[in-house]
């Protein structure tokens, strides 16, 4: 058998997590060094998957099979695909600028690393499941820690309620969709958990169009589908830096993950029947998000809501269930996850050095840190859809397939694009270029070198993909391709 | 040869926009080195493909690479040049080098650094621009959207272009980003533009999920694809073609982008900006983007349509529009005392011509206005920058305070600055339509013979109208600026600004006067005897069909010379004799007079219909109507509710029933719990170091079950 490689992937985080515990708790830079060595670890094989992927070929592979309890059909089965595939590589970079971004942490890291390691683990456990019983497992595993991150870390205004809320939604939904997927194993009569052999079930029309809801949202939940976005906003804010990035950057992209892998594949009659809907909704949250936005005061918010909008996006190209939709979903959440993490990077590290995220308040942060200026204005334009960075690339096709299934929604959409550049231009004009304030003059200095490396490696994946989409473009079609056989159109 | 010197040609400037931005930023002397000598290469391979082109090499060129793999077919991107890409990049080319060698004399190189200029404000005494390097920077990168966006193949690199010069000229725009009005006006450009943006976007989804491609060749060459585009019925249902309906969604994009009514109102506020700015958005490159993008598409807007037919509703939308725009645009010209607004006005009408030009199917006439137009509005901004340039000079020599823009401060300049004033003569000549000489002359002729050729009599008499106040607020600017005395201390002292500023004038000036002379018509009295329509022939050979050149009319020759001559004369009376403070002659229109200062009030109105509304709406009904109370307040009440039950149910259920029996058992834990404590450390790794190790015992024991 051959290196298994996302099995180490998935278990390094959590290793380097309880190793973390045998440090000695006040040794803070052998802490921070160790995390980041595991970080880098897990970013450089997710990496190794990436290249490795054959895009040309398709279909799940480095696939890993074990059997964990086979009396109940359970067995311990990963792979990656097209889709996931930039979904590992993604939660590899997040992992590691978190720790960067981290640095400053001077609270506890230890017991800080390790949990956000848990996570890590919970969300690469997820990307790779090829079992609906162990996608579940992972899936609760990526949830607990939020909880305690934000809880212990967070903003000390509104930390408990935020963890609190966040936690209720999150597992309310994935309650709901377990039952969903439940329903599914036991009426297939497989007497499996193996989503490639359930995929096979045939499973009637009207099961499917009943149970669909149950699985798509449950999880959309987590990807802040309308009306149950609310958990996200008020959790980004609470939570402290890494993991407002872990939360907006790999998280909610595990809800659409979970909707698209586990609903839409598995129940493609239940997916045609509701699209209507999720277009809909989805449709809703991009423009109330990008509307929210606009009016926010607070920083954080801004880019929380705007999480919102854009995770809209991920939801439309997903319900067009076309080629071009599908791809652009797929991109858009990478690209998105890259961007939002960016964003989430450079509001902490000016909220470290102000203390303040009330937007009327800030100023002038481009003469002091010009690097994440530039960085945060690279994020900005990816979230606008500026051609040449990887929004366009992935928001160009969610549009096109849009367009085909209905034209009217793409027009009210693309609207919301105007409203993006908006509150991203008012901010950059304020924050960054504005006066400074006086209080402000000569309090604070550059970031780190970490943050920079940080900074610049999130700005530069932007940029690539822009310029040259066809290092991940091809990867993500294969992927669509796979659903769309699910669909039994492709 | 061409081919590698088509891919050639945009990459100089954004290789000198990366290396003032990381090495050069420091250095004033090595960034415009650097911008200026990019700009050189760019342009003198721009004039080498030019020349190839009109001297009669195989045309169209084009070269493509792979770029995006999609599917089973792959997305390239490559470069074309037709006709219309040679004389596009005749122009741009010229024009961007004039506006850089400009630009060294315009931000005061050679001057030492006021130390009270800041960043960010203009310099008050004629110390050089604190943010020098930093400004030849962004024009580079504008020059290579721009560049890019005319050689290239496909509608997706050019909306590449186009939007990367959206958002330089969001950062030109608001260079002086100190000034409030300098960073409103730079938010709005981008807001504003955008609008259109979005709509392109859309006919470029559109397009591709028809036909698979955003080649050129493919769609606007292909009579196959057109002639399908022009059956197929649009998504909107039957009615309009896909072919329209794409056609109009790209002509919003124009329409952003070139000013055209109703997204006009950024285009004066845009004035903020350095001057050298104003002349690359408004002649070179920004505006002449918008006209480029629906000339490129005009087998898109005309497919199924033949010349002399009925006009389909599209093209008579276009050409409503363009009018419309031209004819009020002239009229809130006429009005402005700012020199450069008069001029930013003038652009959004003269772009209506070209505009409806496109409308009426007359794609030659448009393009030829297209080109002389980047010439001679291109002197007109230089020029009025040369102007504010002496008149700021003199008003710190004499310690006047005024707006060294207001032309009503200003007057006999002609004096003080010779170049500057002969220069603007014949760019505001050539405007106006001057006959024979200006090159305006015969572009405009050209518009106006086509509508009046074709029938269209309505536009026809729109245009001829708009032409007479061009000619009116030209000489109006003229006389106020340049002849009559000073009227104030400021214009007095006004002194002739250097040549690195001049001489781009002077080089502009020529291009003025002569450029026409390649678009005479045929039958044109006596010069089209010797001189042939070079014009026609070579950018008419841009389509697929060749267009035929109209019969000659004496008629519109003849009305278009009587309100160039006329409006120029009007414009000289009414202005000579105008005295320093007193009241403009139009002031007399009364009430027209105040809503023509107050740009009809659509600032205003918009501000009214959209900009409020849309914060009514995110702030009072999504965010705090929709979201907190709603949303949130239906989550707090289940809460509330789940709380209110969990009270209960500890209250009357749990306390008095339950406990009771309870605590006899609970004595007994509590007895327990004293002899565990000693596992109880406090410390939260030990408890999580069982933790784990009690996990990892069940999960060894399920593996081990099974």
């Amino acid at each position: 058998m051959n290196f298994p490689i996302l099995s180490v992937i998935v278990f390094t985080p959590v290793v380097a997590g309880v190793i973390l515990l045998f440090f000695p708790q006040d040794r803070h830079d052998w802490i921070r060094w160790f995390a980041l060595a595991a970080a880098t670890l897990a970013l450089l094989l997710s990496l190794v998957v990436f290249i490795g992927y054959d895009s040309a070929e398709g279909g799940y592979q480095f696939q890993e099979r074990a059997e964990w309890i086979p009396a109940l059909g359970i067995s311990y089965f990963v792979g990656v695909d097209g889709m996931s595939a930039p979904m590992v590589l993604l939660t590899g970079i997040v992992i590691f600028t978190g720790v960067l971004i981290s640095w400053r942490l001077d609270d506890r890291p230890r017991e800080f690393f390790l949990f956000l390691f848990i996570l890590a683990t919970g969300v690469f456990g997820v990307f790779v499941s090829l079992d609906l019983f162990q996608l579940f497992f992972f899936y609760e595993i990526a949830l607990f820690p939020m909880f305690l991150l934000i809880a212990i870390w967070g903003w000390k205004v509104t930390r408990e309620y935020a963890a609190m809320k966040l936690t209720l939604y999150l597992f309310i939904g994935s309650v709901i969709a377990l039952v969903g997927g439940l329903v599914m194993v036991f009426s297939s009569g497989l007497e499996t958990f193996d989503m490639l052999q359930l995929q096979t079930a045939g499973f009637s029309t009207t099961f499917q169009r009943i149970w669909f809801p149950f699985v798509f949202f449950g999880f959309a939940v987590l990807a802040g589908i309308f009306p149950f976005h609310n958990w996200s906003p008020d959790g980004h804010v609470a939570a402290p830096t890494a993991v407002s990035m872990f939360h907006a950057g790999v998280l909610m992209k595990l809800g659409a993950f979970a909707a698209l892998r586990v609903g839409i594949v598995l129940l493609p009659e239940g997916a045609r029947f509701w699209a209507p809907l999720i277009l809909v909704l989805a449709s809703i949250n991009v423009i109330y998000g990008a509307f929210i936005a606009m009016v926010q005061t607070d920083f954080k918010y801004v880019i929380g809501f705007s999480s919102v909008s854009h995770m809209g996006l991920v939801l439309l190209g997903f319900a067009t269930l076309n080629r071009d939709g599908l791809t652009g979903a797929g991109l858009q959440m990478f690209s998105h996850g890259v961007m939002t993490a960016l964003f989430f990077a450079v509001v902490g590290m000016v909220y470290d050095r102000t203390h303040t995220r009330e937007i009327p308040r800030l100023g002038g942060i481009s003469k002091v840190m010009p690097l994440a200026t530039v960085a945060f204005i690279v994020g900005g334009l990816v979230s606008m859809g500026m051609p040449g960075l990887s929004g366009f690339v992935a928001e160009f096709p969610i549009f096109m397939g849009l367009w085909r299934t209905q034209p009217i929604i793409a027009i009210v959409v693309v609207i919301s694009i105007v409203i993006t550049a908006a509150y991203i231009m008012r901010i950059i004009g304020k924050v960054f270029f504005g006066a400074m304030p006086e209080e402000f003059e000569g309090q604070f200095g550059d970031v780190l070198v970490q943050d920079k490396v940080a900074l610049v490696l999130l700005s530069a994946l932007l940029v690539l993909i822009g310029v040259y989409p066809a290092v991940m473009a091809p990867m993500v079609a294969s992927g669509a391709e796979a659903v769309l056989r699910a669909l039994g159109v492709g | 040869m061409i081919e590698i010197i088509s891919w050639l040609i945009p990459l100089p400037p954004l290789l000198a926009f990366g290396l003032i931005v990381l090495f050069a930023n420091r250095s004033n002397r090595a960034s415009h080195t650097l911008a200026i000598g990019a700009m050189l290469i760019s342009w003198a391979l721009a004039m080498s493909v030019f020349i190839s082109a009109v001297s009669g090499g195989e045309l169209p060129v084009s070269t493509e690479v792979e770029w995006l793999p999609t599917g089973d077919t792959a997305f390239n991107i490559g470069t074309w040049i037709d006709p219309l890409t040679a004389v596009t990049l005749f122009f741009v080319a010229w024009t961007m080098l004039a506006i850089f060698v400009y630009s060294v004399g315009y931000h005061n190189y050679g001057n030492a650094r006021d130390p009270e200029d800041r960043p960010g404000f203009p310099p008050q005494a004629g110390g050089i621009e604190p943010m020098y390097a930093r400004f030849f920077a962004f024009i580079s990168l504008f020059a290579f959207a721009m560049l890019a966006l005319v050689v290239t193949d496909n509608l997706l690199v050019l909306f590449v272009g186009w939007e990367i010069m959206g958002f330089c000229s969001y950062l030109l725009i608001g260079f002086w980003y100190g000034k409030d009005s300098a960073k409103a006006a730079m938010v709005k450009a981008f807001m504003t533009t955008r609008v259109g943006d979005v709509f392109l976007l859309l006919g470029l989804a559109y397009l591709y999920s028809l036909t698979g491609t955003l080649t050129y060749s493919e769609i606007l060459l292909n009579a196959e694809t057109l002639e399908r585009l022009a059956t197929t019925p649009s998504v909107l249902g039957p009615g309009t073609s896909a072919a329209a309906l794409i056609a109009l969604l790209f002509f919003i994009g124009t329409v952003g982008k070139a000013a055209q009514w109703p997204l006009h109102t950024w285009l004066p506020d845009a004035m903020e900006g350095p001057t050298p700015v104003s002349a690359m958005i408004h002649a070179a490159a920004m505006v002449s983007a918008g006209i480029y993008l629906i000339l490129r598409i005009f087998p898109l807007i005309t497919a199924g349509w033949r010349h002399g037919e009925p006009l389909p509703d599209v093209m008579v939308i276009i050409a409503f529009i363009g009018a419309f725009t031209a004819l009020f645009a002239a009229s809130l010209a006429i009005g402005q005392n700012d020199i450069k607004r008069v001029l930013a006005y003038s652009t959004i009408s003269q772009l209506g011509y070209m505009v409806a030009a496109v409308g009426m199917g007359a794609f030659v006439a448009a393009a030829f206005h297209l080109i002389t137009h980047a010439f001679f509005k291109a002197l007109l901004f230089l020029g009025s920058g040369s102007v504010i340039h002496g008149v700021e000079h003199g008003a710190h020599e004499s310690g006047e305070h005024i707006d060294p823009n207001d032309m009503t401060h200003m007057g006999g300049l002609r004096k003080k600055m010779p170049l500057t004033f002969w220069t603007f003569l014949i760019g505001g000549l050539t405007l106006a339509g001057f006959p024979i000489v200006t090159a305006g002359f015969w572009s405009k002729d050209e518009i106006l013979a086509e509508a009046y050729g074709t029938n269209h009599l309505a536009i026809f008499i729109v245009l001829a109208l708009a032409a007479l106040l061009t000619a009116f607020y030209t000489m109006r600017q003229i006389t106020l600026t340049f002849l009559g005395e000073p009227r104030s201390k400021a214009a007095e002292h006004a002194i002739e600004s250097k040549w690195t500023m001049t001489a781009p004038l002077a080089m502009l000036a020529l291009f003025s006067l002569t450029i026409g002379w390649a678009g005479i018509p045929k039958g044109f009295p006596v010069l089209s005897s010797f001189i042939p329509n070079w014009v026609h022939e070579f950018v008419g050979a841009t389509l697929l069909e060749p267009v035929e050149s109209l019969e000659f009319n004496v008629i519109p020759l003849l009305v278009s010379v009587g309100v160039a001559l006329g409006g120029l004369l009007i414009g000289y009376l009414m202005y000579r004799r105008q005295e320093a403070g007193a009241p403009d002659p139009l002031a007399r229109l009364g009430r027209v007079y105040v809503w023509i200062q107050n740009k009809y009030y659509f600032d205003e109105l918009y501000d009214f219909l959209f900009v409020r509304p849309l914060f009514w709406i995110a702030e009072t009904f999504v965010y705090r109507g929709l979201d907190r109370r709603v949303i949130d307040g239906t989550l707090h009440g289940v809460a509330g509710l789940a709380g209110r039950l969990g009270g209960f149910l500890r209250n009357k259920i749990d306390l008095p029933i339950v406990n009771r029996s309870g605590d006899f058992v609970g004595e007994g834990i509590k007895t327990a719990g004293y002899q565990g404590r000693v596992i109880q450390t406090g410390r939260v790794q030990a408890y999580l170091i069982v933790g784990i190790i009690f996990a990892g015992a069940m999960l060894s024991y399920i593996f081990f079950l099974s």
